[in-house]
């Protein structure tokens, strides 16, 4: 490094990457991940969640998992989590659905009414 | 790549005995496994702070605190929480004794009341990555100070922040590092850390070492750049393996980034460490014996005056700081004077590490701020005493450190309040004791430890030493008479101010702050010929094989 502007671009660089551990971010998407949801493809929609957040660069996103809701008849279910709006659970995601979840709700903030189960 | 969560492993030495490695290893082998080696991404890190209930194990970014995890839990975190997301109950850290589980570690009232200045990143980050130093806003401080700040700004706010020496002597650090920078400037001057920590029960230089070991140096380099020196050394105990594994490291990578050596930052300034072993003397954390030893000599004490800041290593002028001090650097660098003034008491601004240690439910490494009282952390940090025992005494450490009886556990910790009840800060130590102890033994444990680090160049304390622990030896052995109590106040007084270190200037101190805080105990086995708490050997048989070894002692 030559200059403090590389060092700041390399801060900047490697930031997201401990991001994770600093918890309370933005948005907060959390996967049922019970063996029911397990069972109904929980594993491909966190793939697909992960590998779309990745593409867009969204790091200000927290993604968990939990365990059964007892809403098994509706798994693979994913609760998000945006400040200023209540809390949807949406139901039978898919790993396309959650991609566009993440481009509609989390981006843009537009709830997609129709794959709604709940709302908090 | 971006992870959804972290497992942070705590590799510090206390965990690492404890099979830490092999719990990251299997973490390593199993994520693959269940297809989450790229979501999940495993970090050695240094200390957590608390050793007791080692290994930890934390899962951000839920911040779920594991504890006491054995190679064979793994697989169950693997599998149920990091692929099913259901925490492992029965891994969570249980506060004594009401066995409550704490999930986030935030919560634990362990780290609740504590203020991590120093500790920032130590649990936090990975010590072996200079890029996740980097990405908590290291080497910031030494870029505002390379480009933004004259020598003399440096020295200025480290004197405005009020920061003194945490090895123990609470010198003001701005002080020190002024009077260096004024020195003769026509040859070289040195910047050193004391890594030795040589005090019974003091572990926190290591634990910051071996978690954080760029602060170190990044304060060092602004300590270089403030007075004027462009070389340092590190002088660490060779028993310190990790630590010293750790800094050649990091040293290693900050040479490569450009963050030492030549032209750091293109500033035109250099400054470059290298890392000196010492071999465990006791003798050799005193400043001017360890610049005896760095230099390869025996390691005895020189006559002060000259001072280091003059006439230090290889006789220039030189600023030796303990390892805490120079960790506190850069965050004050960083967010300024008035901040840190914000921790702490007036007098004494800021936080200190201690290693919780002995009769305590929840031992371990902790950093509260300057002013707090011992109570606090016994009751609300500690957990209390175990198995239903009363708190007797706190040693805050050997040469530089006190004891703190019952009556003082609400005096605020700081250098000045202690002192003026005649106890001490000390350097980071707390071990606390309990009422199963007996002060005699107790005090006849450190007269024996001076008389052992005793280096012989001075005659008071060489036969000091020996002498103070022939009495104390007496006292446990309920030989003692009346007179042998007058000998060693009167020793004790010639003591204070004969030998040439501050290692023979206290070592009467643990033995007459005992006697005053406990007189009727010391008595009880000099006059009543008795040990109350059941623990010296006063009858007479015990004593004659006892005195078989005294005589060929030493
Ligand atoms: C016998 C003896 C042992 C000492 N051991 C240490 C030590 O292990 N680490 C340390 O930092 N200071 C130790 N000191 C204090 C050092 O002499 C010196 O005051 C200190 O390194 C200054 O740094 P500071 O101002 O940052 O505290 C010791 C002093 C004596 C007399």
């Amino acid at each position: 490094m030559k200059s403090l502007e590389d060092l700041a671009r390399l801060r900047e660089e490697v930031r997201e990457r401990i991001k994770v551990r600093e918890g309370a971010k933005a948005v907060r998407i959390t996967v049922g991940m019970g063996t029911c949801g397990i069972a109904a493809g929980a594993r491909d929609v966190m793939a697909a969640l992960l590998d779309e957040l990745a593409k867009r660069g969204l790091t200000d996103v927290t993604v968990t998992q939990t365990g059964c809701a007892g809403l098994c008849e509706y798994e693979p279910l994913v609760e998000v989590a945006r400040p200023g709006q209540p809390k949807v659970t949406y139901s039978y995601v898919t790993p396309e659905k959650i991609r566009q979840i993440v481009a509609q709700h989390v981006v843009n903030g537009q709830i997609i009414g129709e794959w709604v189960l709940a709302a908090r | 790549m971006l992870y959804r969560a972290h497992v942070l492993v705590c590799n510090g030495t206390n965990c690492s005995l404890k099979a830490s490695p092999e719990i990251q290893k299997e973490f390593s082998r199993l994520l693959p496994e269940y297809g989450l080696d790229k979501e999940v991404k495993v970090v050695e890190t240094g200390c957590f702070g608390l050793c007791e209930y080692g290994p930890t194990v934390v899962v951000f970014p839920d911040g779920t605190f594991y504890s006491g995890v054995k190679v064979s839990d793994v697989r169950e975190i693997v599998s149920e929480h990091l692929y099913k997301g259901r925490v492992v109950k029965r891994l969570l850290y249980q506060v004594p004794p009401a066995a409550k589980p704490v999930q986030v570690y935030p919560e634990v009232d362990y780290f609740r009341h504590q203020v991590r200045v120093v500790l920032r990143n130590c649990g936090f980050i990975d010590p072996e990555s200079i890029e996740e130093y980097i990405a908590r806003g290291g080497y910031q401080a030494l870029g505002k100070a390379l480009t933004a700040m004259t020598p003399a700004q440096v020295v200025e706010e480290i004197k405005a922040s009020g920061l003194r020496g945490r090895g123990g002597a609470g010198f003001p650090t701005g002080l020190k590092w002024q009077f260096a920078a004024r020195a003769d400037g026509s040859g070289p001057k040195y910047v050193v850390c004391n890594a030795d920590e040589g005090e019974p029960g003091t572990f926190k230089d290591r634990l910051i070492l071996e978690g954080d070991p760029h602060a170190v140096l990044e304060g060092m380099a602004l300590a270089g750049y403030a007075v004027g020196a462009h070389q340092g050394y590190v002088y660490i105990r060779g028993e310190y393996v990790l630590s010293i594994e750790r800094l050649e490291r990091a040293i290693a990578q900050a040479r490569e980034m450009g963050l030492l050596g030549k032209n750091i930052l293109g500033s035109g300034f250099d400054f470059d460490v290298e890392i000196r072993l010492g071999a465990g003397a006791y003798v050799c954390g005193e400043e001017t014996a360890l610049f005896e030893s760095l230099e390869g000599g025996r390691g005895e004490p020189r006559i002060k005056p000259p001072y280091p800041t003059d006439a230090g290593l290889f006789g220039r002028p030189t600023v030796i700081n303990n390892v805490e001090t120079l960790a506190n650097v850069p965050v004050i660098i960083e967010r300024g004077a008035s901040w840190f003034r914000t921790l702490g008491t007036q007098k004494t601004p800021g936080t200190k590490v201690f290693t919780l240690t002995g009769d305590i439910v929840n031992a371990g490494l902790i950093e509260v701020p300057m002013g707090i009282t011992l109570r606090e952390i016994i009751y609300n940090i500690g957990g209390g005493i175990p198995n239903g025992r009363q708190f007797k005494l706190a040693q805050t450490g050997g040469t530089s450190g006190g004891v703190i009886p019952p009556e003082l556990l609400d005096v605020p910790m700081d250098y000045d309040s202690l002192a003026a009840h005649g106890s001490a800060l000390g350097s980071g130590a707390l071990l606390i004791i309990d009422d199963s102890h007996c002060i005699v033994d107790v005090a006849k444990s450190f007269s024996f430890f001076f008389l052992h680090e005793s280096c012989g160049k001075c005659t008071p304390c060489r036969e000091g030493t020996l002498q103070l622990h022939r009495i104390m030896e007496r006292i446990s052995r309920g030989e003692a008479t009346r007179t042998d109590l007058e000998n060693m106040k009167a020793l004790a007084q010639a003591m204070y101010v004969a030998p040439l270190c501050p290692l023979g200037q206290t070592a009467p101190l643990p033995l007459m702050s005992t006697f005053r805080w406990f007189e009727s105990e010391y008595l009880a086995h000099v006059v009543g010929k008795t040990c109350p708490a059941g623990v010296c050997p006063v009858d007479g048989t015990a004593a004659r094989a006892a005195a078989g070894c005294a005589a060929r002692e030493v």
